[in-house]
């Protein structure tokens, strides 16, 4: 049971490993918090393990892993909608310290004023705008029509410009402090549900 | 795929900063406990079909 044996074969159980960096990223989106989004994770896997035989090869792993994680996480909301709803507060209160740095402030506004969004335009928002899938597949992943996901992706960027309260020709300068963030920022660790 | 040159510039703006919020978390180390659980998975499998051999 090598698998020098089967090189062309490919088992996408030890693709996973691939993966989880972006499942991180999507559930903490989802989330808001990162214990939250570990647990989700590793329910994902769990629950993808147990169903690859379900798995299409040659289809999209990273699609099918998302969609398993996206529904566990709604599926759970639904049992717990209250405890979903305060992790909003727990990202408020952690980003409320003072940024001493210009690029902090842009990036830690844009993600305050994400976090206020609701989870579906979030959800729609990361698939299309920030992973890369397109409207089509953002739209299987979340079993609605691709109209739903464009209405949500335009909602949830309307609402983030009323946020921000961008300005069209203030757009480049808050590009160039976001720059800077990447270099100078890193994600601040949300506080536990209380 | 040069769809991004008609996008008006706040539209490109919010992109940007998605990218950039999603990509930080990408590049997080992944905690440990994810290897563990994927090697447990891993060895369960190995038992069981160690087990059901003729199946």
């Amino acid at each position: 049971m090598t698998a020098a044996d089967a090189p062309t074969i490919q088992d996408p159980r030890d693709e996973l490993v691939e993966h989880l960096p972006a499942l991180r990223a999507f559930a903490l989106s989802l989330t808001r918090n990162r214990a939250s989004a570990d647990d989700l994770v590793q329910d994902a896997i769990v629950k993808a393990w147990q169903n690859m035989d379900k798995f299409k090869p040659g289809t999209n792993l990273r699609a099918w892993l998302f969609t398993i994680l996206r529904n566990l996480f709604y599926s759970s909301r639904r049992k717990s909608k209250r405890e979903v709803q305060d992790s909003d507060g727990a990202m408020m209160a952690t980003l409320s310290e003072k940024p001493e740095h210009d690029g902090r402030l842009a990036m830690a506004d844009f993600e305050t004023a994400f976090a206020k969004l609701n989870d579906e335009q979030r959800e729609a928002l990361i698939l299309v705008g920030a992973s890369g899938f397109s409207y089509e597949e953002a739209a299987d992943m979340c079993g609605v029509a691709m109209g739903t996901i464009k209405s949500r992706v335009n909602r949830g960027r309307a609402r983030l410009v009323e946020l921000l309260d961008l300005k069209e020709d203030e757009a480049l300068e808050l590009t160039d402090k976001s720059t800077m963030a990447v270099v100078t920022s890193r994600i601040l660790p949300n506080k536990d549900f209380g | 795929m040069d769809r991004d040159k008609d996008k008006p510039a706040l539209e490109r703006q919010i992109e940007e900063n998605l990218r950039r919020v999603y990509q930080q978390n990408m590049e997080e180390d992944v905690p440990d406990r994810f290897k563990q659980l994927l090697s447990k998975l891993k060895s369960q499998d190995a038992r069981f079909s160690e087990q059901d051999n003729g199946k």
